[in-house]
């Protein structure tokens, strides 16, 4: 009997062994693209109407930053053509600097392929996913391949590309390439074919980039809309806003997992070296307090260090004080901007803007603009509007899950002239926008439709809102007590004859008596207060 | 002083206040069962003495004008000898523009304010109530009015009526009467008054009858007060066993109201004692009775935490509770449980006669 059942577990070890050799020829590392194909709806692209914004949002987002890096006045143009029903053909162009033909392929049909993720710099796009999932998309959806023209140079003939993602291998497919003639001196066109549905409202495309010229005051943007309406929306200034700089990261926000990468990557050999070249605000006294703190020695080599003694220095950087990073990286809208972009795209009785200080959230830089209108365009007796901006792109996706979302029905609206019954927005004519621009904005997802409701986030954002809600406060009520003067005159204008009469008929009033009366009275009513 | 001199005087102050650039105001005496109080040696309720103030400003200006419009009209009224009913002064409120009232409880309870600020009543402003007919009256009675046209006194048999009855009027201040009545029966329905007087029920009881269909109307009030003073007869009141027929009826009829304070003096009838039905008649004369409503409940708590006639009548108070507590009431009519005629042939009857029984 034993000797049967051994025998038994040894042919199922063997069957076992067997198996997972079986299975391990399945086994193979999934690529990016082919990820994202299965989950598109992380990158935004969950149903037809959304993905129209997405795909426009990605270029127009690229398009801004890339005029920005190099210092030109954005002019970008945005086309939406209707193929039939639910396919439309989506073209963006800019005059930004252009690509250098080797890297459109990568720039345009490589998932994680950017300039900007190893960077801590305030700038619209971040991962390299964006414009690439767009291509994705449109390849999966349609079929066509995308069309890019770029040029960087007066003298340069611009190129020409049609690109496929091949999404096992994470790398673009060139499907044509040649020089064309373009009469732009510089700048990159993308023309993409997908499945999508237009529509208006409160999440559409035109919403989007009427709130994206709001907060790109510099930029100019001209629309036309699958209906063949062009909207141009213009330039409220022509100096560019300050250039964002590039900051190492803080100490403070690093998490062990990156930080284990970069002891591993860093060019810095001794570990006290890595902590001052590769930090900002880690000056060499600093380093030697952590590194006494993690009782490690200065001169290990960094690429040497353990996890746990990674998991040591991480625990000694929180433990040790270290000033806050340098907060003149930032480089906001500008009240004042804000405010004459706000009155140029709507016409309100009350706009008031304001930009907050830098502030820290782990270790990140940050800081928060807001704005509200009053009155005008807006509706009454409905949930205030809301606007909410990073890194001056617009959100326009999961308000709720909003950290700006949060602090706005978490402020006392009703103290400033707007009523609000207990944790909701409040409700009057008015539009608050919140502008929050970071090295790293905290996103809820990789489609970026929410901020993270971080408590230092929400708190500047509750000082921001408060500091317009007061000034809004006031103006409320100067124009209702300007209201209820009006009313009051009208009032002791209707009915002061009526007690003239009563008087009359009960006594016997002269002329003149009659006059002084009525002036006395109508003296004494204006004087009163109620 | 007459009520027109009364109306000048306010009026004057009102005047001389604004020649002196102040704001003008008026005092009246608020009218609620909170601003009463109650002494049984004086019988009815009396003004604690508080006053609301209404003094001239944007706010008050629009009631602060009909107000003295509608004391204008009083003093044409009484000038012209009229009279006007409340809804007739409400209707000329419409020539008024803006000042108009838009229903008439607004125009009553600016009548009101203006009687209880000259602390006369309404008859004495040239207004009278006019909507609800007055009280029913029949029986051993001979009223003494005078015959408008000719000023000669007339003399009304109110036993012959047949089966109708004499109907009281707005002003009966110069009423005589003759009577060799023993006493006024005072009913509250409509119904059981009709009963009473088809059987002639005053003929045996020698008594008086008085139909008052729900709460007196203040002629009512005044026409039983004078008669039973006048003559010097008692007067004996019959309502349904409800929180309504004691509290709103009965002792309405007794000591006056809240509402009309400043006139209770002249409108109540301190010496009324109440005959039924008691909650113990529920249970002595087994009546089908029916369950409390919820108003019911609300009257008999807010009586018992407010009235101020209650307070002082320790047995109201324990019948109260005891309706309370059986969570019953019963009508008038459920008498004829045990026979149409079982009311005069028995049950008033063991009433007269039986003074514990009763009701103070």
């Amino acid at each position: 009997m034993t000797q049967t059942k051994l025998i038994d577990i040894k042919k199922k070890d063997n069957n076992v062994k067997i198996k997972a050799e079986e299975l391990a020829k399945e086994l193979r590392s999934v690529s990016v693209s082919e990820f994202f194909e299965k989950n598109r709806h992380l990158l935004g692209y969950d149903n037809l109407t959304k993905a129209l914004l997405t795909v426009i949002k990605e270029a127009v987002d690229n398009s801004i930053d890339a005029c920005e890096e190099a210092n030109i006045p954005a002019d970008i143009n945005v086309k939406i053509e209707k193929l039939k029903t639910n396919k439309f053909k989506v073209i963006v162009e800019d005059n930004g600097p252009g690509i250098v033909k080797e890297h459109i392929p990568a720039v345009f049909a490589s998932l994680l392929y950017g300039s900007k993720f190893h960077r801590l710099r305030q700038s619209r796009g971040i991962q390299g996913i964006g414009i690439s999932s767009a291509v994705l998309y449109a390849q999966l959806t349609t079929g066509k391949s995308t069309k890019i023209v770029s040029k960087i140079s007066p003298k340069r003939p611009a190129h020409f590309y049609a690109l496929h993602i091949n999404t096992l291998k994470n790398e673009p497919e060139i499907v044509s390439e040649k020089e064309v003639s373009w009469k732009k001196d510089h700048g990159t066109k993308v023309e993409l074919e997908l499945e999508a549905n237009y529509q208006k409202g409160s999440r559409s495309v035109d919403q989007y980039l009427k709130q994206a010229a709001i907060v790109n005051p510099h930029v100019k943007i001209t629309y036309t809309n699958p209906e063949n309406k062009k909207f141009i929306f213009p330039r409220t200034t022509k100096d560019l806003p300050v250039e964002p700089k590039e900051i190492k990261p803080h100490p403070y926000g690093i998490e062990l997992g990156v930080l284990i990468r970069m002891l591993k990557m860093s060019k810095h050999k001794k570990l006290k070296s890595f902590l001052t070249k590769e930090f900002s605000r880690v000056s060499p006294k600093i380093a030697e307090e952590i590194l006494k703190l993690a009782q490690l020695d200065p001169t290990t080599i960094s690429s040497e260090v353990s996890r746990d003694e990674a998991e040591k220095l991480l625990n000694a950087i929180k433990d040790t004080k270290i000033r806050n990073p340098p907060l003149d990286c930032l480089s906001p809208i500008g009240s004042d901007l804000l405010k004459k972009s706000l009155r140029k795209e709507m016409d309100v009785d009350f706009c008031e803007a304001i930009t907050r200080p830098p502030s820290v959230y782990r270790g990140f830089p940050f800081l928060v603009e807001a704005a509200i209108c009053y009155g005008g365009e807006l509706e009454q007796e409905k949930s205030v509007k809301l606007q909410r901006f990073a890194n001056k792109v617009p959100l326009l996706y999961q308000q709720a899950a909003c950290a700006t979302t949060k602090a706005i029905s978490g402020t006392k609206w009703n103290s400033y002239g707007l009523s609000q019954s207990r944790g909701s927005l409040p409700v009057g004519p008015a539009l608050i926008v919140v502008h929050i621009a970071s090295v790293w904005v905290p996103f809820t997802s990789e489609s970026k439709e929410a901020i993270a409701p971080y408590p230092e986030i929400e708190k500047e954002i509750r000082l921001a809102l408060q500091e317009c809600g007061r000034k809004l406060g006031s103006f409320i009520r100067k124009k209702k007590k300007a209201v209820q003067e009006e009313q009051k005159k009208e009032y002791i204008t209707t009915f002061l004859p009526h007690i003239m009469i009563g008087l009359k008929d009960i006594l016997d009033l002269n002329e003149s008596k009659e006059k002084r009366i009525e002036k006395n009275l109508k003296e004494i009513l204006e004087k009163s207060r109620k | 002083m007459k009520t027109e001199t009364k109306i000048e005087k306010e009026a004057e102050e009102v005047l001389n206040k604004i020649l002196k650039k102040q704001k003008p105001s008026m005092k009246f005496p608020i009218r609620s069962l909170s601003n009463v109080k109650y002494d049984p040696k004086h019988g009815f309720f009396e003004l604690k003495g508080q006053k609301k103030e209404r003094t001239l400003t944007v706010s008050t200006i629009k009631t602060f004008a009909q107000t003295l419009r509608m004391m204008a009209l009083s003093k044409e009224v009484i000038r012209k000898n009229d009279i006007a009913t409340k809804r007739e002064a409400y209707y000329i409120s419409k020539n008024w523009e803006a000042a108009k009232f838009d229903e008439q409880p607004e125009s009553d309870a600016v009548m009101d304010d203006i009687e209880a600020m000259f602390a006369v009543n309404r008859e004495q402003l040239g207004f009278v109530a006019g909507e609800k007919g007055g009280g029913l009256v029949a029986g051993d009675l001979k009223v003494i009015d005078i015959d408008s046209e000719t000023k000669k006194p007339i003399e009304i048999d109110c036993t012959q009526f047949g089966s109708g009855a004499y109907s009281i009027p707005s002003i009966i201040e110069h009423f005589n009467f003759k009577t060799s009545a023993k006493f006024i029966l005072v009913i509250e329905t409509i119904g059981m008054f009709e009963r009473l007087n088809k059987h002639k029920y005053w003929r045996n009881a020698k008594c008086i009858l008085i139909g008052m269909g729900g709460v007196p109307t203040r002629s009512t009030r005044r026409f039983i007060r004078k008669l039973s003073d006048a003559k010097n007869i008692p007067v004996y009141v019959f309502t349904d066993g409800d929180p309504y027929g004691y509290f709103s009826i009965y002792r309405t009829l007794k000591v006056g109201s809240g509402n009309a304070a400043h006139i209770n003096e002249y409108f109540c009838v301190p010496k009324a004692k109440f005959i039924g039905i008691t909650p113990q008649d529920i249970i002595d004369f087994k009546l089908p009775s029916h369950k409390l409503k919820e108003v019911d409940n609300k009257k008999i708590k807010d009586v018992l935490k407010n009235d101020p006639f209650l307070k002082e009548n320790k047995e109201w108070e324990k019948a109260l509770k005891q309706l309370e507590k059986m969570g019953v009431r019963a009508e008038q009519q459920a008498l004829a449980k045990w026979g149409l005629n079982y009311v005069i042939d028995k049950y008033l009857p063991k009433k007269l006669a039986d003074k514990k029984s009763w009701l103070p």
